[in-house]
């Protein structure tokens, strides 16, 4: 279990209870933490579940795949410290982790 | 105009059915929420069925769009196992099959769409399968495993998915298609022959020009698929893919215009403007193609709740968006991006053989739909080409060496 606070655009903080093995984005979709919209449930096939990772939480959440990289080259609104979050496995070590939503996944 | 105190009633309880009624108390809708589901479970992505879940990497709770406590905390009463019999527009009220009727202000129909069935002899056997639910998914799973005998008819998306789950699983896989290619509906010569040849390679048989006239059996379950040219091939199960139909009949009884589907506007509203219709039941309008059609895709029930949920509570109608879907067979994924309307090229970027291509389908220097495998640049970027019309240069899309950043004629 982790807790994850996600922060939407507005600055809203959601602040959520994650079991270990689901992925940041359905800890968002489940807990309906609007402002991911994930429509391929965690295939990377849609970009829709773009988010921030706080620097902090960078080293801890690991290294993008080649297909994540390449789907967020095309995304909007991109920075550094961008992930899809259904590629983000949940575990104790992310208990704490604070990620930050784009203002449109589309 | 809108009502945030509105009685709203959802039929269907699938991923359009169950998304619609998350938005709209996502959007501040305060009102009564009904979401009637004739499956015994809450919603559920469908796309991993064939997939992560037939080979055991999925299960009931990953599935579940949300937790079955979900319902209950935003006070959405989901009634699973109940289907609606009969719908009195005249005085807002659906039958349903428990018994009990449900009066509406506003009624939205995510009824989806159901498999076709194959009207042959010994169709009714024990062992034909069909994959649209998680009970057809179990029944699947049981079915196939090592030295297993597994017959697919029809060659289109669901049919290849399920083979490669089936090898997978280490069952032994013929694929019977009536037509002389594999997803002669929905995609090019260039990627049919790609996925048959992927497909060969693990092992899967192909019956193409095959049309199949009966299954035989004993003792009441499939032991054999018979063909035209009078061969029967021998299984243990069948799984029959051959396109889906819309669940639109309680829609067309109670008078609401239809038309292969329950007709809407950009909304999803219907002709009746206290009812919607989203997901693949809807014959929707799609202005980037300047046509309408019925759609069956996640992304389609996804914009259509959406669609349906911001008229109900008042906010603006979504962006028009580049209708999508993708598919994953082995390794291989494939994403697709539009619909190949009105196409006078197919131009190719990449070399099939390398196992990483990508076909679009142009009209004039306009990219009207793309076809991506393991190449999600051209799908991400070919996507918005779709979507913001803009002409390309076809010297540099064919160019590999061109990034699809920089093909913008």
């Amino acid at each position: 279990m982790a807790k994850i606070t996600y922060i939407e655009h507005d600055g809203t903080e959601h602040v959520v209870d994650v079991k270990t093995g689901l992925t940041v984005m359905e800890g968002a979709v489940k807990n309906n933490v609007p402002g991911i919209d994930a429509d391929c449930g965690g295939a990377c096939a849609c970009a829709t579940c773009h988010v921030y990772v706080d620097e902090a939480w960078k080293d801890k959440t690991g290294e993008s795949s080649a297909m994540e990289e390449s789907m967020l080259d095309f995304a909007e609104n991109v920075e550094p410290n961008s992930r899809l979050s259904c590629q983000i496995k949940v575990s104790d070590a992310l208990d704490g982790l604070i990620v930050r939503l784009p203002e449109s996944q589309h | 105009m809108s009502d945030l105190g509105a009685n709203v009633v959802i039929l269907g309880a699938g991923h359009a059915g169950g998304t619609a009624a998350a938005l709209l108390r996502q959007y501040g809708h305060a009102g009564p929420i009904s979401l009637i589901g004739d499956e015994p479970l809450a919603p559920y992505q469908r796309p991993p069925l064939s997939k992560a879940w037939l080979k055991g990497e999925a299960d009931a709770d990953s599935l579940a769009l949300k937790p079955l406590e979900f319902y209950a905390e935003h006070q959405i009463d989901f009634r699973p196992n109940i289907r609606a019999l009969k719908l009195r527009r005249s005085d807002k009220v659906v039958e349903l099959s428990d018994g009990s009727s449900l009066s509406y202000d506003i009624l939205i129909l995510a009824t989806g769409a159901r498999a076709i069935k194959l009207p042959v002899p010994g169709a009714d056997l024990a062992g034909l399968l069909e994959l649209r639910t998680a009970a057809d998914a179990e029944a699947l799973k049981a079915a196939v495993g090592p030295g297993k005998r597994l017959a697919v008819v029809g060659g289109g998306y669901i049919g290849l998915e399920v083979a490669a789950s089936g090898r997978a699983l280490g069952a032994e896989v013929v694929v019977i298609e009536r037509e002389s290619r594999l997803l002669a509906r929905v995609a090019c010569e260039a990627l049919s022959s790609f996925f048959r040849g992927v497909h060969e390679t693990h092992g899967v048989i192909f019956e193409m020009g095959a049309s199949v006239t009966g299954f035989v059996g004993e003792n009441g379950h499939v032991t054999g698929v018979t063909l035209a040219d009078g061969r029967t091939l021998p299984c243990d199960a069948a799984v029959i893919g051959v396109g889906a139909t819309p669940n639109d009949e309680l829609a067309a009884e109670s008078g609401l215009e239809t038309a292969r589907g329950v007709v809407v506007d950009l909304e999803a509203r219907t002709s009746d403007p206290s009812i919607f219709a989203i997901g693949d039941v809807a014959h929707r309008p799609m202005p980037i193609y300047d046509r309408m059609f019925r759609m069956e895709s996640v992304p389609n029930a996804l914009e259509q709740a959406k669609q349906a949920a911001s008229a109900i509570t008042g906010r603006p109608a979504p962006a028009g968006e580049v209708p999508w879907q993708w598919s994953d067979q082995y390794d291989l994924k494939l994403q697709i991006a539009g619909y190949a309307f009105d196409t006078d090229e197919v131009l190719l970027r990449g070399d099939p053989a390398s196992g990483k291509f990508a076909v679009f389908h142009l009209k004039g220097d306009q990219i009207q739909s793309v076809e991506a495998i393991n190449s999600p640049p051209e799908f991400m970027m070919g996507k918005q080409l779709i979507g913001n019309r803009k002409p390309v240069s076809k010297a540099k899309l064919s160019d590999l060496s061109v990034s699809m950043k920089e093909v913008v004629a």
